[in-house]
């Protein structure tokens, strides 16, 4: 690995790195060392804790809050995505009344804690907690949606837009075959990415007692024992983390596999929420 | 209309101390993402190693569970806090500097190569490159993300107060528990309330966008 921060090591400073990798390395182990240590005092390693793992109901339980974890997002992320694509074209729509209390709206909604939003929906609606997680994702999640793909509506060259004006289609025609269908694609890096955030927001359900896989590992402990917290939480927030970078992985895949398809190019997932997009070259 | 005005104070308590979660935990995010971004792009593989897998992990666990382990697990294991200040405070934290040490290193990335090699060339070593030359220009560029992640951190704080931290979120939960009959009231006033944080956070990011960021 070279950077263009550093000089190519030498023997000097590459005994350095090595010193300073062994010593950081120690550090590490030691501290590993210690909790470790300070679990096993507390019995965490002892097999009875961790052969309830051998009881199928547990797994079940486990396994029901995998699906219903899963089944909000995919039901809000199938949701949110064309209603994304709506709120994109509202917002970028030529005439002022439509455009402005659109912007107005998607501001209100990114600007809102989603827990907040579910807590309203599960109160003021009097729904059942799966319907409140599912609107609450999809009410922030469509806005954010629709500001990734607002993003990538303008950072496509204009000529596209220009040329589809030119061969007599009308704006809105143009939107819809020429410059959604490529912003699509150009933006899927950030669109996938959010998907992410979509997925780790469900376990906001936990606060409006929806049965996802935290709740699920809270029930247990509280059924089993609370001996029993700290092995379910660790195997769940195991389950939680593995799904999520196994979704992140495909997001940098689709950025480093391109696309020919959109003027431009991929566009790389947008780094945080930042939702300022370079120009296409 | 009536029970936020009855309740004011309670908002406004509710509001300082989400606003302190906010503040501080801002505040640690900021210094500990900027030495993950830096121990991420250091010559010294067991650094680059470590921030890594630190970025990876923090970045792709839903908050809810970094609370649940701060709040829940950490004390039941005989790490007692003697406020739940303090766990919200290490989740939010934690969880926000990898997110910024993402922007960070974006932004040493988008420091233009010329830079870097001009300050070796006159014989700089990577700590002064590093801190002379590449982050002053990186931070400049990452300030309205940054400015964004913060948005977002007001707004995870809410998480808070699910975990006994009687925030902003968390009164307005017991205040629409007590007001059975105008939760919609109560729970419209919490939201004006995150947006006089999140509006003008924003506004401000779009405009040190125009003002501050450096033309390449």
């Amino acid at each position: 690995m070279t950077s263009v921060l550093y000089d190519a090591p030498g023997p000097k400073a590459r005994r350095f790195s090595l010193i300073a990798s062994v010593v950081g390395a120690i550090l590490i182990a030691g501290l590993l060392a210690l909790i470790v240590t300070t679990l096993a005092q507390q019995g965490i390693f002892e097999g009875r804790r961790w052969a309830i793992f051998t009881r199928g109901d547990v797994w079940t339980l486990i396994g029901n809050g995998i699906m219903a974890t899963l089944s909000a997002a995919a039901l809000s992320a199938v949701i949110a995505f064309p209603l994304g694509l709506m709120l994109c074209l509202l917002r970028i729509s030529l005439v002022p009344w439509i455009r402005i209390p659109t912007r107005v709206l998607l501001e209100f909604l990114r600007g809102m804690p989603v827990v907040l939003m579910m807590l309203f929906v599960l109160l003021v609606l009097a729904t059942s907690p799966f319907i409140a997680v599912v609107i609450g994702l999809v009410l922030y999640n469509s806005a954010v949606f629709a500001e990734i793909i607002r993003a990538g509506i303008q950072s496509l060259p204009k000529g596209q837009r220009e040329a589809g004006l030119a061969i007599g289609l009308t704006s809105f025609k143009s939107r819809m075959l020429i410059e959604l269908p490529q912003a699509v694609r150009r933006m899927m890096p950030s669109l996938v990415a959010q998907l992410v955030v979509l997925l780790k927001d469900t376990s906001l359900g936990y606060i409006v007692a929806y049965a996802e896989l935290l709740r699920a590992v809270q029930v247990m402990a509280d059924f089993l024992g609370n001996q029993y917290l700290f092995p379910i939480f660790f195997v769940a927030a195991g389950i939680y983390i593995a799904i999520n970078i196994a979704v992140s992985r495909l997001a940098v895949w689709i950025e480093r596999r391109g696309s020919n398809k959109t003027a431009g190019g991929v566009a790389p997932a947008i780094k945080t929420i930042d939702l300022q997009m370079p120009q296409a070259k | 209309m009536d029970v936020i005005i009855e309740n004011l104070p309670i908002y406004w308590d509710g509001f300082l101390r989400t606003l302190y979660l906010s503040v501080v935990s801002g505040v640690i995010a900021l210094v500990l993402g900027t030495l993950i971004a830096a121990a991420r792009v250091s010559p010294v593989a067991a650094l680059r190693g470590f921030s890594t897998v630190y970025v990876e992990i923090l970045r792709n666990t839903p908050l809810t569970i970094a609370f649940f382990f701060a709040a829940v697990v950490l004390p039941r294991l005989g790490v007692t806090f003697e406020q739940f200040e303090v766990a919200a405070i290490i989740a939010l934290s934690t969880y926000t500097s990898a997110f910024i040490a993402e922007a960070v290193r974006s932004g040493v990335n988008s420091v233009p190569v010329g830079q870097a090699e001009a300050a070796r060339s006159i014989g700089m070593k990577f700590g002064q490159v590093l801190g002379l030359i590449i982050l002053p220009q990186a931070l400049r560029t990452v300030i309205p993300p940054m400015i964004n992640i913060l948005i977002a951190l007001v707004k995870n704080s809410s998480v808070a107060g699910a975990f006994y931290v009687l925030e902003l979120f968390g009164h307005g939960r017991q205040l629409a528990n007590a007001n059975g009959d105008q939760v919609m009231a109560v729970l419209l006033g919490v939201a004006f309330f995150y947006l006089l944080l999140t509006v003008p956070l924003g506004i401000l990011a779009s405009t040190v966008e125009r003002k501050v960021a450096i033309a390449r």
